[in-house]
């Protein structure tokens, strides 16, 4: 097979799409490289979709836990406490067999008009069942950035906020906020470049790999288990981790950018990318 | 393990659980809570000194060890730790096996690699095909720890590397003003002065570590993960205790435990950190670098 059939054959085989059976002996560096970026998507696709909700989750999550109350204080509280003082590794098998547990048929909700069946069976599956263990473990660590922030909000913000007029919702979102989201960037790149590193965790727990469909370094341990030589499939999987790292870095870097826009030249904070906050 | 246990067929609540819970393979589950203790105690100090050697490394005058100790502390942060201790197992047995292979059969003339297998003559397998179970296993929690010291070392050199930085240069330059050479400034100015900058990264460190421990299962080390899936999976009435599925529980009680080690090292960081920040000229526990005091506010 030449190159560009192999890309053909395995290039989307992480997501069921190409040749089914996966290549068995006398293994090109082609394939190394195609299937072990075609697993990328996983990590891709779990590592986006997690930010993205934590994202919002883990705000709504840093304001709980800044609030008076203590009911809301305190579910929040340990919320944050359980999903960073345990590890990722211990919460996927736990919720997997949780999942597993669930009724395996459906409840139907009915909702006067329309009828939804809610099935239990996807919660099982890496893509629906990790990727609800890897919002909530997101939300917790940035819940946790962005609450550091939010209590280290300079007070004369505030004050200046107060003096204004401004209250309530409008204070928060033209001035606490914003503020927040700036001081937490930094710790935040960092949540985020470890969270993609943690989906490569995923396949390796307690959810299978469905019709070997897995993520990148599921399809790396495929080839250093048949070949029992690691040195060529790894530092392929490394060379994909640092270009997704960089690609990250260099967004979260824009947005670093972009939130800094207001203040003087040397006054803008650069992106520490040093690990103070790695998890 | 008590009396009563001989027959557990007649059994029945709190004593068949008493009798249950008290089995061998559950002592070698307690026991497995042992080997993850053993694993911390002697991967941290490791890891540490590697991280020592790789932040002295990055602050080389000669160019090459420089860029080693900087590519060394820079490389994990772009790829997966998981990536590393798959990696590592294999290869640090197959580079020790080489080595072996190198000193014991010199005149060993076929390829070590032929196709999808490593080959090396039965004198240089590691260990001895012929040497006892334990030997086995040793060999094998030595490579573990040996790889997690080499990932969190990199991990650790990075913290060092800031913290050797964060040492104020006039202390420094004060050295140099009293006739100290540049290995003396060092050893007597700045790594007196560097922990207590350190120290909140160290201690964000083995938080990482402890949850790190897990992993230990994937590099086939019959951990608590290992005994956790083995003893909760559903049994039949063949077995002397037969239960449905009750892995839920089991990986519960391991979340207990590591939720109570981490909330223990938290509360033990923040006091050494008190402690240390006495009389220093940093910003104290409290405010910049708060990680592991913000964790006390929980």
């Amino acid at each position: 097979m030449t190159c560009f059939e192999t890309l053909t054959a395995y290039g989307l085989r992480a997501i069921g799409i190409g040749e089914r059976l996966l290549p068995k002996r006398d293994f090109t560096l082609c394939e190394h490289v195609t299937l072990i970026g075609s697993g990328m998507l996983w990590n891709l696709y779990f590592g986006v979709l997690a930010l993205f909700f934590g994202f919002f989750l883990a705000n709504a999550i840093a304001m709980a836990k800044a609030n008076r109350r203590w009911w809301l204080r305190k579910p929040a509280e340990w919320f944050i406490f359980i999903f960073r003082g345990s590890p990722l590794f211990i919460q996927f098998f736990l919720f997997y067999e949780i999942f597993v547990l669930l009724p395996k048929m459906g409840w139907d909700i009915n909702l006067g008009f329309t009828q939804i069946t809610v099935e239990t069976r996807w919660l099982t599956r890496a893509w629906l069942g990790a990727l609800i263990v890897l919002i909530l473990n997101t939300t917790a660590y940035s819940a946790e950035i962005f609450h550091g922030a939010l209590k280290s909000i300079p007070r004369g913000d505030i004050e200046a906020a107060d003096a204004y007029g401004l209250t309530g919702w409008k204070r928060y979102r033209r001035i606490v906020w914003p503020t927040m989201l700036r001081l937490a960037w930094p710790a935040y790149t960092n949540e985020a470049i470890f969270m993609f590193h943690a989906t490569t965790l995923v396949f390796f727990s307690g959810f299978p790999a469905w019709r070997q469909k897995g993520d990148a370094l599921y399809y790396a341990s495929y080839f250093a288990d048949k070949t029992f030589n690691p040195f060529i499939a790894y530092p392929i999987l490394a060379g994909y981790f640092i270009l997704l790292t960089l690609a990250v870095i260099s967004i979260y870097g824009l947005i670093n950018k972009r939130l800094n826009r207001h203040l003087p030249q040397e006054a803008r904070r650069k992106l520490r990318l040093r690990p103070n906050v790695i998890r | 393990m008590f009396s009563y246990c001989t027959d557990p067929d007649t059994l029945e609540g709190l004593t068949w659980l008493s009798c249950y819970l008290t089995t061998g393979k559950h002592m070698a589950f307690y026991r497995s809570f042992g080997t993850v203790m053993v694993l911390l105690l002697i991967t941290a100090p490791v890891a540490l000194a590697f991280g020592f050697g790789g932040a002295m490394a990055a602050r080389a005058r000669f160019a090459p060890l420089r860029w080693l100790g900087k590519g060394y502390s820079a490389i994990v942060r772009g790829v997966p730790d998981i990536a590393f201790f798959l990696f590592f197992v294999i290869a640090l047995d197959q580079g020790i096996e080489y080595l072996r292979l190198k000193i014991k059969c010199p005149d060993w003339s076929e390829p070590v690699r032929q196709g999808n297998d490593f080959v090396v003559c039965a004198a240089a397998k590691m260990p001895l095909s012929s040497s006892p179970q334990w030997v086995h296993e040793v060999y094998g929690f030595a490579l573990a720890v040996l790889t997690f010291a080499i990932v969190f070392g990199a991990f650790a050199a990075n913290v060092l590397h800031g913290a050797m930085r964060a040492v104020p240069r006039a202390q420094i330059e004060t050295a140099e003003a009293y006739g100290m050479s540049h290995r003396q400034a060092f050893w007597r100015i700045m790594v007196p002065q560097m922990w207590v900058y350190a120290l909140p990264g160290l201690g964000n460190l083995w938080m990482i570590l402890i949850k790190a421990t897990p992993l230990l299962f994937l590099l086939g080390i019959e951990d608590i993960v290992y005994w956790a899936r083995e003893l909760g999976g559903s049994k039949t009435s063949v077995f002397t205790y037969p239960h449905p599925d009750w892995r839920l529980y089991y990986f519960l009680a391991l979340l207990v435990f590591y939720l109570l080690l981490t909330r223990i090292s938290e509360v033990i960081l923040a006091r050494l950190m008190t402690r240390l920040s006495h009389g220093q000229a940093t910003s104290g526990a409290g405010q910049s670098n708060g990680n592991t005091a913000k964790g006390l506010a929980i």
